[in-house]
């Protein structure tokens, strides 16, 4: 017996009570991680420090394609350090339900317009020497368990090809991984050159869209105008758009999500609080008795006190501690099958800090009171009342 | 201990056994809304280390609350309460609580054991507010448990227990900090005859074996034959029947 173990007999008297007060302490907790995780992984991710780009669009229509004259014609442009075309590619691996982001690019300029991206030299070796290599996101080999040099069928279904067939066959050039802190989507790249020259005829030299990088000097809204206003005229205008306007503009999206996030928390934990301060006014009226004979053996006011706010404070911590454990525990297989559609996500050290810092404010408020009562309680009246 | 009990013995003989508690002018009043309740009135008692005193009384004639002023659980409203020369109106509420820790143990009617702690932890509570170290603790507990003569059942929670039983645990509680005075208010209030003469019989034997103090609250005339002095109290004010 100690004043841990007094803690401890009275969190066991009632196991009903305290395992479900603890459960939903957990659930709480655990939600909590997992909300901050989503709402970062949304509204996280900065562009990278002296990077400028510029994304460009056919004007009317996201479907609508543009020509690759337009892209050869940007890329002469004394602005333009790096240009990259994009499309579209569809298709799957093996099952339907295999998904991930799959585009042609211009493997010479693509990991120049990302620097960011982290890519191995003989990785891009290997992509420029032949053209059915492709780079693919770590995380999306890991999940095919490719190894480098495997060969890699997809089935198309956005480009017919030359031979009237959908098939194609890529071989692994090797990996790239997006830094934790980047929004950029993971994805399946292939060779523009190899695309272009196998799909048929009358879908030839089209681009889904491009990214430019700007000379670092440059304003990127003087390229956006030259761009603009070179093609405004021709029978594909385009429409560009800084990658921070286009951010600004996808998170004030997202910004919503994570404000109702960060509402459902709110209404959460209120609710949580309202439970177990219940459940903590509950127990110390049923004890009202007790407290005052420890108080009549010759403990502190004080003593009683910090007795009553360590339960709640115990049971409030152990369920934080547990929550976020569990989160931990969860973060692979969420990254699993989150990674695909939010970019990155993972568990962060600092939202479990806060998860902590939030359990001990919910322990203090929801003990305060009861440890207050317990310390002003007047023995001799509380005795009379156990009679 | 038999060198103790010779000294007490002939202290008993030559009548100059030290008073332990003194009290003078004792009044006490609760405020009940607006009106002033005079429970006790120029109250002046004096018991000597060693007494056991029985003090009976029609219901609501103040008995508790005198106990409760004795074990330093309430204060007097007027007048002093002297415990081995301590005025305990002058301690601070933290000290006062020191001094119960050290000074007394309390035995209630229905035991007020703590029901989430076995009758080894409900004894060994009090010994939180010593220097002894768990193993000490424990020991001293279980020694406690053997003075009252409860030595299976240690690890039961007081509700798998008896009332004679647990009122054992009680007396096993109110002992280990070894006080000098132990108050009980009415301890055999809810126990059968046997069981009651069987506690009775216990406290007796504290009171002459380890020279505790004893001071008792009970409505039952048999009880009161245990005791050494019989006060009788009506209305705030006290008779001595016998010594
Ligand atoms: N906290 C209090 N507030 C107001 N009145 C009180 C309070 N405590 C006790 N009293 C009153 O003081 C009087 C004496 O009470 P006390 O409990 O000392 O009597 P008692 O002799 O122990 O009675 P019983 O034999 O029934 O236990 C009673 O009239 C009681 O109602
Ligand atoms: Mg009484």
């Amino acid at each position: 017996m100690s004043s841990v173990g007094l803690v401890l007999a009275n969190l066991r008297w009632k196991p009903t009570r305290t395992v479900l007060t603890f459960l939903s302490l957990v659930i709480a907790f655990v939600l909590f991680m997992l909300l901050r995780a989503i709402s970062t992984a949304f509204t996280g991710g900065t562009t990278v420090a002296g990077v400028q780009r510029v994304m460009l669009d056919a004007k009317y229509s996201m479907t609508d394609n543009l020509p690759i004259a337009h892209i050869n014609a940007i890329r002469m442009m004394p602005e333009v350090a790096a240009i990259t075309q994009m499309s579209w590619f569809g298709g799957y691996y093996q099952d339907p339900k295999n998904e991930f982001a799959k585009a042609p690019v211009d493997h010479q300029t693509f990991f120049t317009v990302f620097p960011e991206l982290l890519v191995e030299k003989d990785v891009l070796e290997r992509f420029a020497e032949s053209k059915r290599a492709v780079v693919v996101e770590t995380g999306i080999a890991q999940r095919f368990g490719w190894q480098t040099g495997d060969v890699i069928p997809i089935k198309g279904d956005i480009w017919p090809k030359q031979d009237g067939s959908w098939d194609w066959e890529f071989v692994l050039a090797g990996t790239y991984t997006v830094p934790i802190d980047s929004r950029i989507q993971p994805w399946f790249l292939l060779r523009y050159d190899y695309f272009n020259e196998s799909v048929m005829d009358w879908v030839k030299d089209q681009v889904g869209w491009a990214v430019v990088r700007v000379v670092d000097e440059i304003d990127p809204q003087q390229l956006i105008q030259t761009i603009d206003g070179q093609f405004e005229m021709s029978s594909d205008p385009t429409k560009s758009l800084s990658e921070d306007d286009y951010a600004r503009q996808f998170a004030s999206q997202l910004g919503d999500m994570a404000l109702i996030a960060t509402m459902i928390l709110g209404a959460v934990f209120f609710t949580i609080l309202l439970l177990t301060a219940n459940v903590a006014s509950l127990s110390f009226n049923e004890r009202i008795v007790d407290l005052a004979v420890i108080k009549t053996l010759g403990f502190g006011n004080h003593y009683v006190g910090l007795l009553v706010l360590s339960e709640a404070m115990t049971l409030c911590v152990l369920g934080a501690l547990t929550g976020v454990a569990i989160s931990y525990g969860l973060e692979p297989l969420l990254q699993q099958n989150l990674v695909p559609i939010v970019g990155n996500f993972q568990m962060y050290l600092w939202d479990a800090v806060l998860a902590l810092a939030l359990a001990v404010a919910i322990g203090v408020v929801i003990g305060v009171h009861p440890a207050a009562a317990a310390v002003y309680l007047p023995i001799v009246e509380a005795l009379r009342e156990g009679q | 201990m038999s060198q103790l009990d010779d000294q007490v013995s002939i202290r008993d003989t030559l009548n100059l056994k030290k008073v332990l508690i003194e009290c003078q002018n004792l009044t006490h009043t609760y405020k009940r809304g607006g009106e002033t309740l005079t429970v006790l009135s120029d109250l002046n008692l004096t018991i000597r280390q060693g007494d056991f005193v029985a003090l009976m009384g029609p219901s609501g004639s103040g008995k508790t609350t005198l106990l409760n002023l004795l074990g330093g659980l309430d204060r007097v409203s007027s007048g002093v309460v002297r415990i081995q020369g301590v005025a305990l109106d002058q301690l601070s509420e933290s000290t006062l609580a020191d001094w119960r820790a050290q000074t007394v143990g309390f035995i209630f009617q229905f035991y007020n054991l703590l029901p989430m702690l076995s009758a080894l932890g409900n004894v060994e509570l009090p010994l939180l507010l010593t220097k002894l170290n768990s193993k000490e603790r424990r020991h001293r507990a279980q020694t406690a448990l053997t003075i009252v003569g409860l030595t299976d059942r240690t690890k039961h929670k007081p509700s798998e227990l008896s009332g004679g039983q647990q009122q054992r645990v009680a007396i096993a509680r109110a002992l280990v900090a070894d006080p000098e005075l132990l108050v009980c208010d009415e301890p055999t209030g809810d126990l059968d005859r046997d069981t009651a003469d069987e506690i009775l019989a216990l406290l007796k034997m504290l009171n002459q074996q380890y020279g505790k103090t004893i001071v008792m609250v009970t409505h039952d005339p048999k009880a009161a034959e245990y005791a050494s002095t019989l006060l009788h109290m009506d209305k705030g004010v006290l008779l001595s029947l016998r010594t």
